[in-house]
């Protein structure tokens, strides 16, 4: 008995440690407990790295400003080794790094949260002067025919634009145009900054991101913004679309280049980007409170961006783990391996349940059809495992390619399952086939399936996502629900029916 | 479908998998143990050491490479059973009755040459049959003529009778007799016939396949009311003794009867199944408390297996 004394005492003192976390965090600190109304808050980290050309070295970041009904939370830099300053002159923030030498390639860090809070444009802005392009004599006279035949077809400068931009992204040019865009020392975004510059329209770059959750190299890109007179219209290049898109965080609207590297080389700017959906009280929680709390120090908010985006997958690791070990030890259904569910919920989370379950299923029969061959040919273990892996990422890529020619893109998200997990699946699945039968693959792929469905139902839940990532102490809670659960003895829901046969009613 | 109530399982005591993972084998069987008996190689030197009846061991193919010398090692063997080491579930045991030539017969009568009872061998040693799939090691035996009487109780395979030991004490008994559905295997899940067995007189108490009731044996059509084990009290002195050498505090003996040596041990099982409690229409819990009374003073073989007979006789529970 004293093992399950202990056991208790374990549990009951991890759930309270835990649930005291958490109840700390909510009535001390002001945590929101229930995700509530949700905003979708972005963590852009971004990265700058450059080789050193020898002497002094000046790095100058133009920093975003809030425009467009983006709000910027908060930032931060990581400037180790380097004198520091922001500095601020009519209206542009600059961050400026500097340093006397330096003897290897440096990477510098700023990272920034920010959230829309409307859906607005980018309203009125200075007005720039033209600054009329120079030109090559063979260049100047394709330009001005590229320029008469646009101007002939359209009715302002924002019909000009979409007609060039339409040209551009159709691919659709005639010789002048194609001589125009041809040239590889520009980029076509440039080319088509000369040609409005050339034609008179007042326009300039709106530099900033795509934001794409998940991403670890994103680029600045750039729109096209042109004044008609009146009005600002802008375009994206690469759509020729006219409009703000949805997902672009404005990072500077007009002026020079982001980045300005004095004494280094290759410099590059990327970006690794999160999106969290945070409860509008958790993000204006975290404008005040961020750097002030000791313990929010310490939470996982405080992690570089890309490892916050692997923490959110692994926290709900957890909440899987707990539905399989509630299915197995409470109910008695019979998974095949404890982690495997789990993992294959996690696949479903990133490919949406019923393609994750079609492709699962589709890939694991192709799969244990060709292995029940390859069981005939009398392999050696290691090398029959190996063959089912090669076999596995053959059909993935397969089945990748053919849906994507049918113009199924959601296919594409074959990749998210793993493929170790897919061939173990393969693997043990035929095992079971050889030696207990189909009936047995049956019941274990049936109950691995049908706990992952349960662990991906649960863990895709906005209250579960929101607890386990903002909340991670109520894991202590978990472990010991565990524990407790370890030392459950009574009878599963399934020994109810096995046993019903030494039922008498007549006693 | 009918269920029971937990209420009415409890009061049976009836021993569900979670008590028994924790309450027995996790609180009785050393881990360090488990090895003695999931190699049945290692379970038959054991055995050997301690003076038990276990088929005859004529050779092991250890290598891929030895299974080339399978030949000389056969030479002058009319009959024997290849079997995987560390298998489950009686997959992966090639039964050799007789020669034939240059052929072997198997007990189901097909006849097979040199080369597949030795590429048999050699996915024995690939792990085709054991647990997971691990590399394996291939053991050549003595093959079991089991009691005559018992063969009417059996198709295509060897009756086996799995006796639940408890800390020495033989609590708990059953006839597992392989079916054409069981594919000659005798394990429950897979279609053969539980016969629950009196621990005091060997008599049938209770049949099941696919647990459910049977009157007969659905190929061989015998009734298993008639059925009254052989050799019943060497069996559970076999069955108990087994605990002394294995040190494990919960088991289950799998014995076979040989038609001249009587009982052997054809293999132990450290997890031993819970179907045996519907064969015996009675609970484990009871008993095993019972024991855990018993325990605290020591006792020898024949001390335990007749106050198991005391406790354990039908009319008593």
């Amino acid at each position: 008995m004293s093992s399950r004394l202990q056991i208790s005492l374990v549990a009951g003192i991890l759930i309270a440690l835990g649930l005291g976390l958490a109840l700390y965090k909510k009535i001390e600190l002001g945590f929101p407990l229930l995700p509530g109304q949700r905003q979708v808050v972005w963590t852009l980290e971004s990265k700058i790295s450059f080789i050193p050309a020898g002497g002094p070295i000046e790095i100058s970041l133009a920093l975003p400003s809030s425009q467009a009904g983006w709000v910027v939370l908060d930032d931060h830099f990581a400037s180790s080794g380097f004198g520091f300053t922001v500095m601020a002159s009519n209206g542009d923030r600059h961050a400026q790094w500097t340093r006397q030498s330096l003897d290897r390639s440096t990477t510098l860090y700023y990272k920034l949260q920010i959230y829309r809070a409307d859906n607005v444009g980018l309203g009125g802005g200075p007005v720039p002067d033209i600054e009329p392009p120079e030109l090559t004599t063979d260049r100047q006279a394709a330009m001005e025919r590229v320029v008469a035949s646009l101007q002939e077809r359209s009715s302002g400068s924002v019909s000009f634009t979409a007609l060039l931009l339409q040209q551009l992204v159709q691919e659709q040019m005639d010789q002048d145009a194609a001589f125009l865009f041809g040239n590889r020392e520009e980029s076509k975004l440039a080319v088509v900054m000369d040609v409005l510059a050339f034609a008179g329209i007042p326009s300039q770059r709106v530099r900033g991101v795509f934001l794409e959750d998940g991403r670890r190299r994103q680029q600045i890109n750039s729109l096209v913004e042109v004044f008609d007179g009146k009005h600002w219209t802008i375009f994206d290049p690469t759509t020729g679309q006219p409009g703000l898109p949805e997902n672009f965080f404005v990072w500077r609207r007009g002026g020079t280049s982001v980045l300005d590297v004095v004494g280094g080389l290759s410099s590059q700017l990327e970006f690794a980007i999160v999106k969290n959906t945070l409860p509008i009280k958790t993000v204006l929680f975290m404008e005040q409170q961020v750097g002030e709390q000791p313990l929010l120090d310490f939470s996982i908010y405080s992690l570089p961006v890309e490892h916050q985006g692997v923490f959110k997958g692994l926290l709900l690791i957890p909440v899987g783990a707990l539905v399989v070990v509630l299915l197995r030890v409470l109910i008695g259904i019979r998974t095949s391996g404890t982690f495997m569910p789990i993992l294959i919920a996690l696949a479903f989370i990133q490919a949406t349940l019923l393609t994750g379950l079609i492709i699962f299923l589709a890939v694991v029969g192709a799969g244990l059809w060709i292995r029940s061959y390859l069981s005939h040919l009398n392999l050696l273990l290691v090398a029959r495992i190996t063959a089912v892996v090669i076999v596995v990422i053959l059909l993935m890529a397969a089945l990748s390619i053919v849906s994507y020619k049918f113009g199924f893109n959601q296919a594409l998200t074959v990749t998210f399952l793993p493929t170790i997990i897919l061939a173990w699946t393969i693997e043990r699945m035929s095992i079971l086939w050889e030696e207990e039968g189909g009936h047995e693959v049956l019941i274990q792929g049936g109950g691995s399936l049908l706990a992952a469905v349960l662990a991906y139902l649960l863990m895709s839940t906005a209250l579960v996502e929101h607890l386990s990532f903002n909340f991670p102490e109520l894991m202590i809670s978990l472990l010991g629900v565990v524990l407790l659960i370890g030392k459950y003895t009574g009878y599963r829901l399934t020994e109810l029916y096995r046993f019903r046969d030494l039922s008498r009613p007549d006693k | 479908m009918k269920w029971i109530s937990p209420r009415e399982l409890r009061e049976q005591g009836v021993l569900g998998m979670n008590s028994r993972n924790v309450d027995y084998i996790g609180r009785s069987n050393d881990r360090s143990r488990y090895p003695l008996v999931d190699n049945k190689l290692k379970t038959k030197q054991m055995a050997l050491e301690h003076g038990m009846p276990v088929p005859v061991l004529f050779g092991v193919v250890r290598t891929q490479h030895a299974v080339q010398a399978l030949e000389q090692m056969l030479e002058g063997l009319e009959k024997f059973v290849i079997k995987p080491v560390q298998g489950s579930g009686g997959k992966g045991i090639l039964v050799i009755t007789q020669r034939r030539g240059d052929d072997f017969v198997k007990s189901t009568g097909a006849v097979l040459n040199l080369r597949e009872v030795k590429r048999h061998t050699s996915n024995i040693l690939s792990g085709l049959y054991s647990l997971g799939g691990r590399p394996d090691v291939a053991m050549i035996e003595d093959m079991i003529e089991f009691d005559q009487m018992l063969s009417n109780y059996s198709h295509e395979g060897v009756p086996d009778i799995r006796v639940i030991v408890y800390h020495g004490f033989p609590v708990m008994a059953m006839l597992r007799c392989s079916t054409h559905a069981s594919d000659g295997k005798a394990n429950l899940h897979q279609g053969a016939v539980g016969v629950g067995v009196d621990i005091v007189s060997g008599h049938s108490l209770y049949a099941i396949q696919h647990n459910k009731k049977v009157e007969q044996h659905p190929d061989t059509g015998f009734r298993f009311d008639e059925l009254v084990l052989p050799h019943w009290d060497e069996v559970l002195h076999l069955a108990a003794g087994c605990y002394g050498m294995t040190g494990l505090g919960y088991f289950g003996a799998d014995i076979v009867l040989d038609r001249d040596s009587g009982p052997v041990i054809l293999e132990l099982n450290a997890r031993p199944g819970l179907a045996i409690q519907i064969a015996n229409q009675v609970g484990l819990r009871k008993r095993l408390q019972m024991i855990d009374d018993l325990r605290p003073i020591e006792r020898d073989v024949d001390e335990r297996v007749s106050l198991a007979k005391q406790m354990f006789g039908v009319t008593m529970v």
